[in-house]
This record gives structure tokens, C-alpha cells and sequence, in this order.
């Protein structure tokens, strides 16, 4: 669910400007914003993610009535306790990897996040999401308006996208975001070899480097191509990187490999974004095992890899990931073995100096209960998003949310660090 | 620039995938208005580029047994790409390109649910030698210019989306809502012209609306090629009671679909369909669809051209050629501020780089890896939403995508290129100009012109050598192709 088409189409060409400079000085840059310092790792669930079977409420008689073919047995769940409602939950049994770093604090889960009036179109809702925006979801993301507020010139790797285009909460007035889906293939080819190819590559820097300024755009993709030629080198180093685990085969884990690179390697990015998709289980999704399960054992092997070799590298407590969903789905399954689009969901934090454990209460699955809404159908949010959001601006990478949010959203938020 | 009427260029680029030799052939002494005619009018001329796959002078398809493009989905990609460059009906591949972003099915999920062989076959089987319906980009080829509301017919009752977007499993007991959401969403009248109960009572008008597998069809079992599923109306999983929308579904105004007998069950899903169809949000949203994709996509669409083109649409019957030639008949088409003002689709790009740089000894397969790192893997797009059209399709990955294509390209034709412009290139001002006449970039500034010029001779002074010409050559086509510039169409 890509967030950025609708803002282009909507809003014609976003204006960007990137940092002109050499790469070496660029570099200087990034070490003058402060290396090594706190970074945030964003994980985006595409498609819905169905927070009920991520963190099951196994005591709850309605969750079993509701979902006759896909509930998680009590006896497969991993339990984790209780929450503040007295509610006993477990995670799904692929999130075993999760479950470990849950018992050793460092994995906060967030129930029931969401907003008012929750939108149930992919589009729509991860725009809201990218946005933080539930009234207009247009315009820049709150990912980019934190960019925005680093100083200038702003390091051309100050975020580092790891998918092909630039979702919603990347998108920014001031800051490019370079996207490095594969840092393997982020090389410059040439049809010619030696110093014809050095040439070749010198005029299209320079060809990329002409404002065009009564063309914005046809700067914007200069912008993309010049960036693209500029950070060839520094991704070529993460690209070296060697683990100190064996990291699982998906993309999604190959992606926070490559996350686990450049911050090894002292890239310097604040942000980097990560996601996987599949979360759209309308149909044949399983409980254990099958499709969910399989999406399970993605998300939380990838995760448990990634938080080992950065905690490995003496790295984690300047690590903090997040993981949102654009919504959660549906309470009772669909006639196909699946789920349809529901409303709140789960935020998953994780990382060093994380306060774990269970925030938030469940919902109660019963018809009727006053946390459902839409007849009971959903589950109602108990925990606006921002206030996660302004909790990480906040409190963990230093910058005052109320201007990058467009509200004070600090009262109300989860204590997670 | 190239070597046709620059309007008749603007038209090859939007409604078609820019100027090969072939077109440049047919096109030279045209009359833009004769062009448009030529493009709509498309029925007239054989539908006979598939004979030609495997001919000399066409681009090359790589094969690992035995071309197989209904069964196979690397080898419908290479079929459909070949089509692009090859077809003598330009427009009704760009318009099968259009609706393929359009109702956005994506060979992966069908793949899981059905395995490969059907998978392929459910989206680009060409009927013909094997049985079984026509794959889904057959649709959109025969509806490229037809009937809306037949179409949005059709795509309901097609395999590939009722595996896409669940409908197979859409029963009385348990509605499935996601093609009842989408088809209001994204095919039609689009978000706010909608509600949360009008998606559960779509849902209840598709049940019954599921799938059937041939006889020799088995689930998990792959091996008979004539194997099928086909489109099956269950009139005992079909919710008879009646549906009552927040929007009229018949000409009289009237919100709700009668409760009917099961057997006549059916005509619930073609009452809702076309009241979708005549929805004035729908003719709208078209519109605005039509303006992205032939006008400009960094001009918000002229409100004036959204209405006269949704009443176009409206007072056709829901016929989509009659939209397509006024549009391109428009003063909206040809204003100077709209050349080169849409961000080109990777399939584009890769097309008419191919078109214009040349093809000989090049496998389309070649085109494969590249096209998924840009973003835009045929039969692959994201999600329902379709690709990010726009300046969306532009990062630095798939920037680079685009380059590296562009080296790839360029290096099959290096020796092609070397011949062809040897006797232009005593100045590197003549190779320049030259190879512009072939490569067509919007037109570049003074500062991108003279970094080429400096490039040109940046390895020593023109002597204009063939060594020199094919490096140069080949390096300034590279340039060109990988420019910004080139990236507008």
C-alpha cells in the first residue's frame, strides 16, 4: 500500500532539494548531526495487518465463537500476561523470537491504536497513517517533517528507504529520500569500460545537477537521478557489511539486513524504513500455520534477527524499531476463512532502551461491549497513533512533536522508553 | 527533434509507445488529426503481431523450451512487451496497459491459490490452441476502447478477479466484502461517494458469484494444460434478500435491489454494476483517470475538461472510444503546456527506449529484472490500487533501474549504433544532433547540452575515428536514454 502516489496526484510535484555537495562532505555532514546517535526503524505491515491473531485475547469466549476456523487455540498461544484490564493475551505461536524479547523487556506492545472515525481503505487509512492526518491526509508525511527539522545541508543518506518508492510518511517539503531497495544493485552500469565510463558517469552528475528551474517537474526526477549518483559510494559500503548472525532468507529480513549495514557501518541515517506485505488476509488465512502463520514467521524471525546482530554490535540502545499496520480488520472471520478491513490495531516497539511489556487493554470480543464499534463488527481504538508517534519524536529522537504532528498529542501516549 | 510533426510525436508517446522506425514510416506525412484517427480507428488493421514473434528484424523473446505466453508468465511478459513494440495498433495496447493498472490483478496471489500454469493462464491466455476463457489482458484488449459498463461486467465475472479479490468464496452464509469494497473504491465512484454499509451490501449482491474448475480441473494438480476455472453464478449461495444502497440504483431513482428468486439472483450484480457504470462520480473519476494518463500529471485536471469528458462518457453510454477521440482531438491534448508533462510508466520507458535505440539481438528477457527494479513488473502491480503512477514510479533505486537499463540496452546495440552514425559524427555537434533525431529527450537546457558536448570530447579531441564514434555513440545514447530529460513523455 504504497502511501505517495495520491499526494503527487493530488498535489502535483513535491518540491525537493537535496544537498548539491560532494559525497565526502556529505559524510562530514552526517557526522556533524551526530554519529553514532539514535536512529529509528520503521516497519510498515502492507495491507491490514489482523491484530487479533498477532496478539491473541485467549481467554476471551467471543474471540472463539467469532473466528470458528482461524482462532488461535489458547493452548498454541504464547502467553505474555495480562494487561491492565485484567485481559491474559499471548502472541501467535510463529512470534517465538518476539516472544523472548518480550520476556527480556525489550518489546512494548501498544493495543488497540487507531483514531477516530477509522478508515477502512488501504489507500485512504495509510495515507492517514503517513500523514498522521485523519482530517487531511494529503501533503507531506511526519516522517519527512521530522526530516525537515535537521539542519541544512542536510545529508543526502539522512534517511534511507528500503523499498522501490517513497511511502507517505517519507514524503518531505525540504529532505530526498534516497530509496535502496536492493543495496547489491545500487551500482551505475555503462555501456563503455575505463575512463569513458568515469566520464560518462561525471556528465550525467552533471546533466542531473541543472536546477531547471521553470521545469519543477522534471527537477524532481533530477533530484532522484542526482541523489542516485551521489550515494553510490556510501551504499557500497553497508553492501560489505558481514552480520553476526545468519539472518532468515525473506526480503523482509534481507531489508533490516541491509538496515543492520549502514547503521553498522555508521552511515549516519536517522530513519530508515522497512515493509512486507501480504497483511490483506481476505481469504484462507489460517490460524497456526498456513498463510498468517507464514506472514508470523516473517515478521518475527526477520525482527528477532535483526534485533540480535544489532545488539550484537553494541548498537541496540541506539536502536528503536516500530511496526504499525494501517488497520486492523475485521472480528468475526468472513465466509472465505479470512478477514475483512476492521479498524484499530497493533503497534509493536522494540529496541535497547524500549519499556516493555503489554500497553494498553484489549478489546472485548462480545457484541455489544463499548470497546467494539460499527456494530460491534471492529475493534474501537483506545490509543491514538500520534500519541506513539509523539512519544518516539519526543522522548526518543529529541524534537519537539507538536509542530511535526499539527497538535499536542504527549498526554495520553504509552510510556514505552 | 525526431522526425515527425511534433504534435504527431506528443500523440505516439501518449497514445501509443513513441516513434520506431515503423512508425516513422507511417506516420511522416500525417496530419495530427489523421494520426488520432488512425490510432482510434485500430480495428481496421490486422491483430497479427504475435505471428511475428521469432522473425528477423524484430526484437528477440528468450525461450527455455518451448514459447509458451498463455501458460507461462515470464513468457507472457515477454509477449506482451513484444506487443508493445511491434503492434500496428499502438492504442489498444496502451489501452490494455491502462486497464491493467486500472483493475490491478497480480499474478502472485493467483499463483498461490492456483498454482503457476493457471495463474499465467488466468491473466494471458490467448484462446486458440488450449481451452479455457481468455485470460484477463485479452479483456482488457477487446474492451480497450468498448463499454465501461461491460467491461466492469466482465472484469466481476473474470477468473482472475475472483481469485484476486476473493469473490470465489463469496457465499450467503458469510459475504466476502473485498471485491464489493474495491469495485466502489477504485473502479468506480472512489471514496466519500460511499458507505461502510454499502460495502456489506455489495458484498451480499456477489454472492454466488464463484468459480468452476473444468472437468479435468484439480485443485494442486497442474499437469492438464486445458484445465480451467471458469466464472459460475451458484444460485444457492446467493443472498436473496433485497440491498438497499445510500445511492440510486435505477433509472427512477430507487436505492434498493429488490429481493429476487435465487435463480434470478444474478441480475442483482448487473443492476448494482451498472448502476456504478452511470454513477456521475464514476464518469468523473474516469475523467480524471483519462487526464493523468494522456494530459499532464503535473497540471490537476481542468475541471472543465472533467465534466465535458464525464457527459462524453455519460451520453455515449458508457463507451469509452468516443471519450478517448475527443480527448485527442482536444485543445486540452495539444496545448504547448502539456508536451512532456507525464512521468513515463517503466513499461514505457523500457519501450520506447527499445523503439528508438534499436532491437536487433536484443531478448526481451533482457527487459525482465530491470522492469521489476523500476517498479513495474507486468502482471505484478502492488496491490488493487495499482502502481504509483506519477512521480512516484521516481526514487534512487528505481532511477538507477532506469539507467542501467539504459546501459544494457545501449550495449547490444553498440556496434548498430557505431555504423548508423559515422557519417554524421565529424563534429560532435553532428553526432549530437544526430542522434537527437533518433533519442527523444523533452528538450534539454543549455547547462545538460553542454555537459553531453563535454563528454563527447572529454576522452581527448574529435578526430571521429570509429573507435571514438562507437564509444561516444554509444555513451551519448546512454546518457540520453538515462537523462531526466528522457524520463517525460
Amino acid at each position: 500500500m504504497d502511501a505517495s502516489r495520491r499526494l503527487f496526484i493530488r498535489n502535483g510535484v513535491a518540491t525537493v532539494t537535496l544537498g548539491l555537495a560532494a559525497p565526502e562532505f556529505l559524510t562530514a555532514i552526517a557526522e556533524a548531526q551526530g554519529i553514532p546517535s539514535r536512529r529509528l526503524v520503521v516497519v510498515y505491515l502492507g495491507g491490514g495487518n489482523d491484530a487479533l491473531n498477532t496478539l491473541i485475547p485467549y481467554q476471551d469466549g467471543a474471540y472463539y465463537s467469532r473466528r470458528p476456523s482461524i482462532a488461535i487455540p489458547a493452548g498454541q498461544v504464547l502467553q505474555v500476561g495480562t494487561d491492565a484490564a485484567g485481559r491474559a493475551l499471548g502472541l501467535h505461536p510463529r512470534l517465538g523470537g518476539l516472544r523472548s524479547l518480550f520476556n527480556e523487556g525489550r518489546l512494548a506492545l501498544v493495543q488497540r491504536t487507531g483514531y477516530p472515525n477509522s478508515s477502512r481503505s488501504h489507500f485512504e487509512a495509510g495515507d492517514i497513517w503517513g500523514t498522521a492526518n485523519p482530517q487531511s491526509p494529503t501533503g507531506s508525511g511526519w516522517l519527512g517533517r521530522y526530516l525537515d527539522t535537521l539542519s541544512r545541508p542536510v545529508d543526502a543518506l539522512a534517511a534511507w528507504n528500503t523499498t522501490g518508492d517513497t511511502p507517505r510518511a517519507l514524503v518531505s517539503a525540504q529532505t530526498g529520500v534516497p530509496a535502496i531497495a536492493n543495496a547489491s544493485t545500487y551500482t551505475y552500469a555503462s555501456p563503455n569500460r575505463g575512463s569513458a565510463a568515469l566520464e560518462e558517469r561525471a556528465a550525467a552528475q552533471a546533466m542531473a545537477t541543472n536546477a531547471s528551474a521553470s521545469r519543477p517537474h522534471l527537477a524532481f526526477v533530477n533530484s532522484a537521478n542526482l541523489a542516485a549518483i551521489e550515494t553510490l559510494d556510501r551504499v557500497a559500503l553497508a553492501t560489505s557489511y558481514a552480520p553476526t548472525i545468519a539472518y532468515p532468507t525473506s526480503g523482509f529480513a534481507l531489508a533490516l539486513r541491509t538496515v543492520a549495514g549502514a547503521i553498522a557501518r555508521g552511515i549516519g541515517s536517522k530513519v530508515y524504513w522497512v515493509q512486507t506485505g501480504g497483511y490483506d488476509t481476505h481469504a484462507q488465512q489460517g490460524a497456526g500455520a498456513g498463510s498468517y502463520g507464514n506472514l508470523m514467521g516473517t515478521l518475527g524471525d526477520g525482527l528477532a534477527a535483526f534485533y540480535t546482530d544489532i545488539r550484537n554490535q553494541g548498537l541496540a540502545n541506539d536502536t528503536t524499531v516500530i511496526v504499525f499496520s494501517e488497520f486492523g480488520r475485521r472480528i468475526s472471520e468472513n465466509g472465505s476463512g479470512g478477514t475483512d478491513h476492521g479498524a484499530a490495531g497493533l503497534m509493536m516497539v522494540l529496541g535497547g532502551m524500549v519499556r516493555g511489556g503489554l500497553h494498553g487493554t484489549a478489546a472485548s470480543l462480545a457484541p455489544g461491549n463499548p470497546t467494539l464499534e460499527n456494530s460491534s463488527g471492529d475493534v474501537h481504538y483506545e490509543t491514538d497513533f500520534r500519541c506513539v508517534y509523539a512519544r518516539a519524536l519526543d522522548q526518543w529522537l529529541g524534537v519537539n512533536s507538536v509542530p511535526i504532528l499539527n497538535g499536542d498529542f504527549r498526554n495520553g501516549a504509552p510510556a514505552i522508553f | 527533434m525526431s522526425q515527425l510533426d511534433p504534435d504527431v510525436d506528443h500523440l505516439l508517446r501518449r497514445a501509443g509507445f513513441g516513434a520506431g522506425p515503423a512508425e516513422v514510416e507511417i506516420f511522416r506525412d500525417m496530419s495530427p488529426a489523421a494520426a488520432v484517427a488512425h490510432l482510434v480507428d485500430f480495428e481496421g488493421r490486422p491483430d497479427d503481431v504475435d505471428d511475428r514473434i521469432g522473425r528477423p528484424d524484430h526484437a528477440r523473446v528468450s525461450v527455455r523450451d518451448l514459447f509458451s505466453p498463455d501458460i507461462d508468465i515470464e513468457d507472457a511478459r515477454q509477449r506482451w512487451l513484444f506487443r508493445m513494440i511491434h503492434t500496428r495498433r499502438p492504442l489498444q495496447e496502451k489501452m490494455a496497459l491502462f486497464w491493467h493498472n486500472y483493475f490491478a490483478t497480480a499474478y502472485s496471489k493467483l499463483a498461490a491459490d492456483s498454482g503457476e500454469t493457471q495463474a499465467a493462464k488466468m491473466l494471458a491466455h490467448k484462446p486458440g490452441t488450449l481451452r479455457g476463457p481468455q485470460g484477463q489482458i485479452e479483456l482488457f484488449r477487446q474492451y480497450a476502447l468498448g463499454n465501461f459498463r461491460d467491461l466492469l461486467l466482465e472484469v466481476a465475472r473474470d477468473p482472475a478477479t475472483l481469485v484476486w479479490l476473493d469473490g470465489k468464496s463469496n457465499t450467503r452464509a458469510r459475504p466476502q466484502e473485498n471485491f464489493g469494497r474495491e469495485v466502489m473504491e477504485l473502479f468506480t465512484v472512489g471514496v466519500g461517494h460511499y458507505t461502510e454499509s454499502d460495502v456489506y451490501a455489495a458484498a451480499r449482491v456477489f454472492t454466488g458469484w464463484n468459480l468452476r474448475g473444468s472437468d479435468n480441473y484439480r485443485q494442486d494438480e497442474y499437469g492438464d494444460l486445458n484445465a480451467y476455472q471458469e466464472f459460475v453464478f451458484n444460485a444457492d449461495q446467493h443472498d436473496t434478500n433485497p440491498k438497499t444502497f445510500s445511492f440510486p440504483i435505477y433509472a427512477n431513482g430507487e436505492r434498493t435491489i429488490p429481493a429476487r428468486s435465487e435463480s434470478a439472483g444474478l441480475q442483482d450484480g448487473i443492476d448494482l454494476i451498472t448502476a456504478l457504470a452511470v454513477h456521475p462520480e464514476t464518469a468523473r473519476r474516469l475523467a480524471r483517470k483519462f487526464w493523468q494518463f494522456f494530459v499532464s500529471e503535473i497540471h490537476p485536471p481542468d475541471p472543465a475538461f472533467v465534466e465535458s469528458t464525464a457527459t462524453t462518457y455519460l451520453q455515449s453510454g458508457t463507451r469509452i472510444g468516443p471519450v478517448v477521440y475527443r480527448l485527442l482531438s482536444s485543445s486540452w491534448f495539444t496545448d504547448p503546456s502539456v508536451l512532456y508533462a507525464r512521468y513515463s510508466w517503466p513499461a514505457e520507458f523500457v519501450v520506447r527506449s527499445i523503439k528508438e535505440v534499436g532491437w536487433q539481438g536484443l531478448s526481451l528477457d533482457k527487459a525482465r529484472s530491470p522492469l521489476a527494479g523500476m517498479g513495474q513488473l507486468l502482471f505484478e502491480p502492488p496491490n488493487v490500487g495499482g502502481w504509483p503512477i506519477g512521480a512516484g514510479w521516481f526514487s534512487t533505486s528505481t532511477m538507477l533501474a532506469r539507467a542501467n537499463f539504459a546501459a544494457t540496452l545501449v550495449t547490444t546495440q553498440k556496434d548498430n549504433l557505431a555504423a548508423a552514425f559515422q557519417s554524421e559524427a565529424t563534429t560532435p555537434q553532428g553526432l549530437l544532433a544526430a542522434m537527437l533525431d533518433r533519442v527523444t529527450p523533452a528538450p534539454l537546457d543549455a547547462d545538460p547540452r553542454r555537459a553531453l558536448e563535454s563528454y563527447l570530447i572529454a576522452g581527448g579531441p574529435w578526430t571521429g575515428s570509429a573507435t571514438q564514434v562507437a564509444t561516444r555513440a554509444a555513451g551519448l545514447a546512454r546518457l540520453l536514454v538515462a537523462s531526466s530529460e528522457y524520463q517525460l513523455v
